[in-house]
C-alpha cells in the first residue's frame, strides 16, 4: 500500500527532494488506480462526453443533464467493491453514502438510488449467500434512513465472483438550473470541513481498492452512519439556497488527500491547511491518518469569512460539525500544517494528476475458441426446463431484494421496480426512467460486443417505458490491468461502448473505472455495467393488466444467439457460443418504432426481452399479470431455428408489444411504415403459458404454479438455503 | 386553515406530506422544526414517516423527547386533530399520546409494499368520510412497523373503539392485523401505512379515492370545503 519505486523517484524529482512520510502517504492515496484512473484515463477520453443537453462545470463529480424548463438532472456510478467482498453490510451501504454526496456536490437534491449487485453461485456457496443478504440490508438500511428511494438496479450470480462482490451503486439528482453550484474560489476564500467526524476507518481504502483482495483488511472499510448523511444533505441544500457555497466536494477514495489536491488543482488555487482543525474522532490521531481517512459523510466547503456565519448557523441547527481548516492561496501548492510545522507542502498539480499510464495489451487466448459451439445434451421436457430456469436465482423474480428498499418515499415513483426500469415524475411534467445494465456472461464470450449490448439493453429497458435516452452512465470492472489479456479486454469493452454511444449520439455524462477485482480462483468476468437515463416528455408507458384476448407482438428477429445465455449457462453448463450483436441499424430502427407507438397510447404493456430470452420474457408477463398465453414458435420473425433456440436465444433489440386487438392495425401501420421486423406471435387468455411449434405442444405450464415459484425461490434461497 | 408538519432531523416524508397538504388538497401548511414551538392558532398537527435520530434506541423514542412534543400534547388535550404517519405513529406511541409499541416486522425486514386497509372507527377527524369496512390501498414502508398491545389493553381498545384501521391480510404480525389506533377522544390518530403516497393516482396504480378520504376527512372536520 505506497508507490511503487518508480513513482517514488518520479516524485522525488518532481519535487527536487525527499518527500515526508505525510507526503507519500498523500501522493499514494491519489496516485492509486481507485483515485488517479492512471491505466484507463487516456483511453477514457475516446468516449463522446459532450452533448446539447450536457452542462460541464469544473471539478463535478457528477454529470447533469439539461432537462428543460430550467431543471436538471444529476447522475453518477460508483462501485464498492473491495469493501463489499469483506464486510457487505458497511462496504454496500457507505458506497450508497459516496455516490449521494457526489449528487449533491453539485447543488442537486439526490431523488432515486439504483444499485447492480453481483455475487457467487448462491445454490451452492454460503459465503455468496451471506454476502449477497448483507449487502442488501446495507442498502436498506443506509438508502432508506435517507429517505431516497431505491428504485432499480440488478442481481446476478455467477462463479466468476466466488468470495467475492461487486456492489455498485448509481444515483440521479433533480433541481434547478439556477441553483447549481459553480465551483470557483479566490484568494483568502476559507476552507470548510463539514459532516461527521474524522476517524480510523477507511484507512487507506483507496490503495486497498487498487489491488487484488488477498487480505481481509477490515479496518480498510468505512463505517456508515445515514443519519448523518441525512442531516448533511438538508444542511448543504439549505446552505445552496442561502448561497453560501463557493465549492464544493464529497470526501470519498483518499479522504482529505484527494478532496484538497483535487478542488485546489481543478479551480487552479492553493489550499493551506491546519490539521489540527479536523474535528476528529480519536484525540491521538497523526497527520498523515487524518489526511487519508476515508471516514463517511463528509464534505469539503470552500466559502468566504462572511458567508461561513451562515453556513455555521445551519449546521448548528442539523447539529453537525462544521471546522474551518484551512484557506485559500493563489500559489497552486497544497500545504498541510499541524499548528505551525509544515507536515507536507505539494504542488497540487503533482499530487492530483499521477502519471497516466499505457498498458500493453493481448488479445486473450480463450477467445480464439470459445464462440464456437458444443454439442448440447437433448432435452425432452421444455415445461420442466422452463420451470428450472424460472426458480434460478438470475432469472426468478428479485422481490426480495427491492421489496426492502422504500421505492415510494419521495412520491415520483410512477413505474415501481420490477418491470423494466422504473419511472419517476419530474416537478415540470417530464418523466425520467432509468435503468442499469451488465452482463458478464456475455462479455467473458466477447469483450466488445457484450458491453455494447449491455448498453443496448439499458436503453431497450428505458425505450419501454417510453423514454429517449439521453445520457449514459459507465462502469468498468475488469481484473488486474496489469496482465495485458484483461486490458485488452477492458479495451474492447471501451471500444464498444464508444462506437455505440457516437452512433446513437447518447453522451457519456459520468463514469468509473474499478480494476484489480480478482478473487481467490482468479479475475472476474469483464463486468461494464452501463446505465442509460431516459427522458419522457409527456405520458410514460404505465403497465396496464393485460386481460384475455389481448395481442402480442415480438419487434426484431431472433437469432442464432445464446452464447452467455441463461439457456447454455445454467441448464446446460457451457460457457461459449455465438454472443448475441446488435446491429446498429436494426436496433435504431426498432427503438424509433417503439417510441412512435407509445405517445399514441396504443399499448397496454411494452416488455424487453433479454436474460431467458423470449420464452422467459413472455413468461414474465403472464406471471406479473396472472393470465395464460399461448404464443406460436413459428411465427417468431427471424431465421428458422430450432425450437429451443427461438425460446431462448438472447438476440438483442427485441421488444413484446401488448395490445388489446382493436389497436392492432393502427400499431402494425407504425411498425409497416418503418419497415420494422415484427409479427403477431400469440393472444394472452386462460391460466396456462403455452409454447408450440405448429401444431406441437412445446411448453405447457400453469401461470399459478409458475408464478409460486418464480416469486418465491429467490428468498426461499436465501432464508434456507 | 392551518396545519402544521412537524419536522424532526431525519424525517424523510415531511416533504411529501407537505405537497399533498398544498397542491393536492389546497390547505395552508407550514413546516415546523422541532425546537420550536407550535402556534396557538394551528387547526391541525401532522407528524410525518422518516427515520427521526436514524432510528437510534428505537424509532421514535428520541423524537418523543423533542421540545415541540410538550406543545403536541397540549394541542392533542385541546382536542385538536393529530396525524401520526409511520415514524410519526411510532413517535405518538413512544410519547404516550397513543397505547401500544411498535416492534420489528415479523419478517425482520424491512417491507415496501402495497396492501389494504379496513376502516374499523369512521367517526375520528381523518376518517369521518369513510363507510365502516371500507377497504384502502395503500403503502406500507417500514422495519418497525409490528404494533403491539397486550391482550387486557386490547380489549379496552376494541371496547373504546380506537382501532382505526386493521390489515385486510396478515402483513407484518400486529396484534389483532392493526395497523393505525387514536386515542380514547379519538382526534389523535396514528397509522403506519402512508397515505400521502397514495392520494395521487399518477402514483397510486391501484385506486387514490379511498386515500383521499384520510385528508377530505380533515377538511370535512374543519368545515372546509375543497
Amino acid at each position: 500500500m505506497s508507490l511503487e519505486p518508480q513513482e517514488l523517484s518520479e516524485l522525488k524529482s518532481k519535487i527536487g527532494r525527499e518527500p515526508t512520510s505525510t507526503e507519500l502517504q498523500i501522493v499514494a492515496a491519489e496516485w492509486s488506480e481507485h483515485c488517479s484512473y492512471k491505466s484507463s484515463k487516456r483511453h477514457l477520453k475516446m468516449l463522446p462526453m459532450k452533448g446539447p443537453l450536457v452542462i460541464t462545470e469544473k471539478g463535478y463529480d457528477s454529470g447533469v443533464l439539461d432537462v428543460g424548463d430550467g431543471y436538471v438532472v444529476t447522475a453518477h456510478i460508483e462501485s464498492h467493491n473491495h469493501p463489499s467482498a469483506v464486510e457487505p453490510y458497511g462496504g454496500a451501504a457507505t458506497g450508497v453514502g459516496g455516490v449521494i454526496r457526489d449528487i449533491l456536490s453539485a447543488g442537486t437534491r439526490p431523488i432515486a438510488i439504483f444499485d447492480g449487485l453481483r455475487f457467487g453461485d448462491i445454490e451452492k456457496d454460503q459465503q455468496a449467500r451471506w454476502l449477497f443478504k448483507n449487502a442488501v440490508t446495507g442498502i436498506a438500511d443506509y438508502g432508506n434512513c435517507l429517505g431516497i428511494p431505491t428504485i432499480g438496479g440488478e442481481v446476478e450470480f455467477d462463479e466468476c465472483y466466488e468470495n467475492y462482490a461487486l456492489v455498485d451503486v448509481a444515483a440521479v439528482g433533480f433541481g434547478k438550473k439556477d441553483k447549481l453550484i459553480k465551483n470557483h474560489a479566490k484568494k483568502g476564500d476559507i476552507v470548510v470541513l463539514m459532516g461527521g467526524s474524522t476517524g480510523r476507518d477507511g484507512i487507506g481504502g483507496s490503495q486497498f481498492a487498487s489491488d487484488s483482495l488477498e487480505s481481509e483488511d477490515r479496518s480498510a472499510v468505512q463505517i456508515p452512519d445515514p443519519f448523518i448523511e441525512k442531516l448533511i444533505i438538508e444542511a448543504i441544500l439549505e446552505a445552496r439556497n442561502e448561497n453560501v457555497i463557493h465549492a464544493m466536494k464529497d470526501l470519498g477514495g483518499g479522504g482529505l488527500s484527494c478532496a484538497i489536491s483535487e478542488t485546489a488543482d481543478a479551480l487552479e488555487i492553493g489550499i493551506e491547511m491546519d490539521v489540527s482543525k479536523v474535528h476528529t474522532r480519536e484525540s491521538d490521531m497523526h497527520p498523515d491518518e487524518i489526511m487519508v481517512s476515508e471516514s463517511q459523510e463528509r464534505m469539503l466547503i470552500v466559502t468566504s469569512k462572511t458567508k461561513f456565519k451562515k453556513l455555521q448557523e445551519i449546521c448548528k441547527k442539523f447539529r453537525i460539525r462544521c471546522s474551518i481548516i484551512g484557506k485559500v492561496k493563489s500559489d497552486n501548492q497544497m500545504h498541510i500544517k499541524k499548528g505551525k510545522k509544515t507536515f507536507a507542502h505539494l504542488p497540487t498539480d503533482v499530487v492530483a494528476n499521477a502519471t497516466l499510464l499505457d498498458l500493453p495489451s493481448k488479445k486473450p487466448s480463450y477467445l480464439k475458441t470459445i464462440e464456437k459451439e458444443k454439442k448440447l445434451k437433448t432435452i425432452s421436457d421444455y415445461s420442466k426446463t422452463m420451470m428450472k430456469l424460472l426458480a434460478s436465482p438470475n432469472i426468478a423474480s428479485k422481490i426480495w431484494v427491492y421489496g426492502q428498499y422504500d421505492h415510494e418515499v419521495g412520491i415520483r415513483t410512477v413505474v415501481k421496480p420490477g418491470r423494466d426500469a422504473s419511472v419517476l415524475r419530474l416537478d415540470h411534467g417530464k418523466f425520467l426512467s432509468v435503468k442499469i445494465d451488465g452482463n458478464p456472461k456475455q462479455c467473458y464470450i466477447n469483450p466488445r460486443e457484450g458491453a455494447i449490448g449491455c448498453f443496448e439493453e439499458a436503453c431497450r429497458n428505458v425505450v419501454c417505458t417510453g423514454a429517449k435516452p439521453i445520457g449514459m452512465l459507465d462502469h468498468l470492472q475488469f481484473g488486474s490491468p496489469k496482465d495485458p489479456e484483461i486490458f485488452w479486454t477492458f479495451l474492447e469493452s471501451l471500444k464498444g461502448l464508444t462506437d455505440f454511444a457516437k452512433d446513437f449520439k447518447i453522451p457519456c455524462v459520468g463514469g468509473k473505472v474499478s480494476l484489480y477485482n480478482e478473487t481467490p480462483v482468479g479475475p472476474i468476468k469483464p463486468t461494464p455495467l452501463i446505465g442509460v437515463i431516459g427522458l419522457i416528455d409527456k405520458q410514460p408507458q404505465i403497465p396496464q393488466k393485460i386481460i384475455d384476448g389481448d395481442y402480442l407482438i415480438i419487434v426484431g428477429d431472433t437469432k442464432d444467439e445464446l452464447g452467455g445465455s441463461e439457456y447454455f449457462e445454467y441448464i446446460h453448463k457451457l460457457i461459449g457460443g455465438k454472443c448475441p450483436t446488435v446491429n446498429f441499424s436494426e436496433s435504431k430502427k426498432n427503438m424509433k418504432s417503439v417510441l412512435e407507438i407509445i405517445p399514441k397510447q396504443l399499448l397496454k404493456s411494452v416488455h424487453d426481452c433479454s436474460k431467458g430470452g423470449l420464452a422467459v420474457a413472455v413468461s414474465e408477463l403472464s406471471l406479473n399479470n396472472q393470465i395464460g398465453c399461448k404464443v406460436s414458435l413459428d411465427k417468431v420473425p427471424g431465421k428458422k431455428l430450432a425450437v429451443d433456440r427461438v425460446l431462448f436465444s438472447e438476440s438483442h433489440s427485441r421488444y413484446l408489444l401488448i395490445f388489446d386487438k382493436k389497436n392492432l392495425s393502427k400499431v402494425e401501420k407504425i411498425l409497416k411504415k418503418n419497415k420494422t421486423s415484427y409479427n403477431i406471435i400469440g393472444k394472452f387468455g386462460g391460466d396456462k403459458i403455452q409454447f408450440v411449434n405448429g401444431k406441437k405442444s412445446v411448453i405447457d405450464l400453469r401461470v399459478d404454479k409458475a408464478q409460486k415459484t418464480w416469486l418465491n425461490s429467490l428468498r426461499d434461497l436465501v432464508l434456507h438455503g | 386553515m392551518k396545519v402544521g408538519v412537524v419536522v424532526f432531523p431525519g424525517s424523510n416524508c415531511d416533504r411529501d406530506m407537505y405537497h399533498v397538504l398544498t397542491d393536492v388538497f389546497n390547505l395552508d401548511a407550514q413546516y415546523y422544526w422541532h425546537e420550536k414551538s407550535l402556534p396557538k392558532n394551528i387547526d391541525a398537527v401532522i407528524l410525518p414517516g422518516g427515520f427521526s435520530y436514524g432510528d437510534r434506541l428505537r424509532a421514535g423514542v428520541i423524537a418523543a423527547h423533542s421540545p415541540i412534543i410538550k406543545d403536541v400534547q397540549k394541542m392533542a388535550k385541546k382536542g385538536i386533530p393529530v396525524l401520526g404517519v409511520c415514524n410519526g405513529f411510532q413517535i405518538l406511541v413512544e410519547s404516550g399520546l397513543l397505547p401500544g409499541v411498535l416492534l420489528k416486522n415479523e419478517s425482520l425486514n424491512f417491507m415496501c409494499e402495497w396492501t389494504n386497509l379496513i376502516v374499523e372507527n369512521n367517526k375520528t377527524p381523518f376518517t369521518n368520510q369513510f363507510k365502516l369496512n371500507q377497504k384502502i390501498p395503500i403503502p406500507i414502508a417500514n422495519g418497525e412497523g409490528r404494533y403491539y398491545v397486550d391482550d387486557k389493553t386490547l380489549k379496552e381498545l376494541k371496547k373504546k373503539n380506537q382501532i382505526v384501521f386493521r390489515y385486510d391480510e396478515v402483513v407484518n404480525g400486529s396484534s389483532n392485523r392493526i395497523a393505525g389506533v387514536c386515542n380514547e377522544d379519538g382526534n389523535v390518530v396514528g397509522m403506519m401505512p402512508h397515505p400521502e403516497r397514495a392520494v395521487e393516482s399518477e402514483i397510486n396504480p391501484i385506486d387514490n379515492k379511498p386515500s383521499s378520504l384520510i385528508f377530505e376527512s380533515l377538511l370535512s372536520k374543519m368545515g372546509v370545503s375543497n
